[in-house]
């Protein structure tokens, strides 16, 4: 019964944050400086690992696609493939997951540090607003960069398929990037956008919230930090689930 | 009471508190008036840093009220609060001095950021020199927290504390964790600002002896030390002492009262000071 009360508690608490990271959106002041930092330490900072996930999941769809298409004789359509299963779940949901790991677990933990060290309150003393001076900021910049990073993991991996299927599987170019531009349709477009979109409302939520909510010293942070990460891919994966079954079933009713 | 004649800046009505309900505060009531001192004591846990919190608004009390300024704060929302925490300097257990910025911006930060403090961009410069200059930190305007020692990070926070020239000053366990000499140099500028801006204060500690040197010494601007206030005996300002334990005030008057009284609670933390 106390586990439900807490769940639910923490639950509320956390929409609460949300809503009132929403809402500062719209208030004075802004903190622009602060929104760019942020920009630059998760879209800039995070550039390389997606890029590498990028390319090596491309590559090796392409691989384990190859084999299972090539049972038919359609080895060459590879690029259809690798196209469709990118742009449509893993661009988005690796992203995602590299992001939630290295940013959700980052505000958790320096603003998890914040709180246990008094800065938070001394924030409040000072007159400001903790949720509008850090929680808005990083909810922003994460909106901001999450689909920006989803679609140059999009291309990195089209291009890591490229290699193999070109080095390794002899699909010639032409016919492997016609392939993957033929693929796509603007409901994948759509659906690879908006969930990227809808993740980075999770990554900097969760990460924010587990971090203000920290308490009991470097121990609390550590555990914040570690439920952030946690908790934050978890609710990618449920998500993104959600998100794929509303598109394809109006994919269903329309056909 | 000597208290009586001063107008109250801050009174605690039967306020308790409680986190997940443990309670932290129970039944409270305290005034503290113009230009006085209140030394705080209690074991650790007793709810000292839970009374200063409540005093700033930054933690609700379940029941009671607190009357800051002649304001209640207890039903006031986080942006009105904004306007009455202006009027308080707080100096944190750990200093929270913002570690991501250097001692300047980080005292300039109330200057900066609290609305109802309209001070001119042009002075925001000369005023956090000064504060610096008061705690006797002239240099480190451009380090950061972290490559300060323990001391100088408490003096920092007590210039940010101050620099807005706060009537009401919070002071919670300014000398924690440092030695006895450092220890000494921070209640002594706690005197200092007390007899030089006339503040009234509130202090929570652990250590008798940080009581007794507010309550028996006054600071004396011609040599910059702290002497003997009067013969020796109360201060001149009115610093009574309240202690706390598990949330209770156990105690609340003058030193001679204390150093009078039987209950062995109050009489450990008198005894610390012969050790």
């Amino acid at each position: 019964m106390r586990f439900l009360i807490r769940w639910v508690l923490t639950v509320q608490e956390f929409y609460l944050l949300a809503g009132r990271a929403l809402r500062n959106i719209f208030r004075k002041p802004h903190y622009a400086d602060d929104v760019f930092l942020q920009m630059d330490n998760i879209g800039v900072g995070s550039l390389p690992i997606v890029v590498l996930t990028g390319f090596f999941s491309g590559a090796v769809m392409s691989l384990q696609l190859a084999r299972a298409l090539a049972q038919w004789g359609q080895k060459g359509r590879v690029g259809t493939a690798v196209s469709i299963t990118l742009v449509r779940e893993l661009g988005p949901a690796l992203t995602s997951l590299m992001v939630a790991g290295r940013n959700s677990s980052g505000m958790a933990s320096e603003l998890g540090s914040m709180k246990v060290t008094e800065q938070i309150d001394a924030m409040r003393a000072l007159g400001t607003d903790p949720i509008q001076k850090l929680v808005t900021p990083r909810l922003i910049a994460t909106c901001a960069v999450l689909p920006l990073l989803t679609i140059i993991a999009d291309f990195v991996g089209m291009f890591g398929g490229y290699m193999v299927a070109n080095l390794l599987l002899d699909v010639p170019p032409k016919q492997y990037w016609t392939t993957v531009w033929q693929a796509l349709e603007w409901d994948d477009l759509t659906q690879g956008l908006l969930k990227p979109f809808v993740f980075a409302f999770v990554i900097a939520l969760v990460g924010c919230y587990y971090g203000l909510n920290a308490s009991g010293g470097t121990q609390g942070v550590g555990r914040a930090t570690t439920q952030a990460m946690v908790v934050a891919s978890v609710l990618i994966f449920v998500l993104t689930f959600f998100i794929t079954r509303i598109f394809t079933s109006q994919l269903v009713s329309a056909s | 009471m000597p208290g009586d004649s001063a107008k109250p800046v801050l009174r605690f009505e039967h306020v308790n508190v409680s986190f997940d309900d443990v309670p932290a505060l129970r039944d409270l009531s305290f005034e503290l008036g113009e230009g006085e001192t209140r030394i705080i004591l209690g074991a650790a846990g007793s709810g000292k840093t839970v009374l200063l919190k409540t005093t700033m608004g930054l933690v609700r009390p379940d029941s009671g009220v607190v009357y800051l300024f002649g304001q209640d704060i207890t039903g006031m929302t986080e942006h009105e609060l904004f306007d009455v925490r202006s009027k308080l300097g707080m100096l944190f257990q750990e200093s929270a001095l913002f570690d991501s910025l250097t001692i300047e911006e980080n005292v300039a930060y109330p200057l900066l950021n609290q609305k109802s403090i309209q001070c001119p961009a042009e002075d925001v410069s000369r005023r956090v020199r000064e504060a610096l200059h008061f705690v006797e930190l002239d240099q480190t305007l451009a380090r950061f927290p972290s490559q300060l020692s323990g001391g100088m990070r408490r003096r920092a926070a007590i210039a940010r504390a101050v620099v807005t020239e706060p009537p009401l000053l919070l002071y919670d366990s300014p000398t924690a964790g440092l030695d006895p000499i450092t220890a000494h140099t921070i209640m002594a500028l706690i005197v200092k600002e007390r007899d030089l801006s006339n503040t009234s204060s509130l202090i929570v500690t652990h250590r008798y002896q940080d009581g007794n040197l507010v309550a028996k010494f006054r600071y004396n601007p011609e040599n910059g030390q702290l002497v003997p206030s009067l013969n020796g005996h109360e201060s001149p300002r009115n610093t009574r002492f309240l202690v706390l334990r598990e949330g209770s005030l156990v105690f609340n008057g003058t030193q001679a009262e204390l150093e009078a009284s039987s209950d062995p609670y109050v009489m450990k933390f008198r005894r610390q000071a012969g050790g």
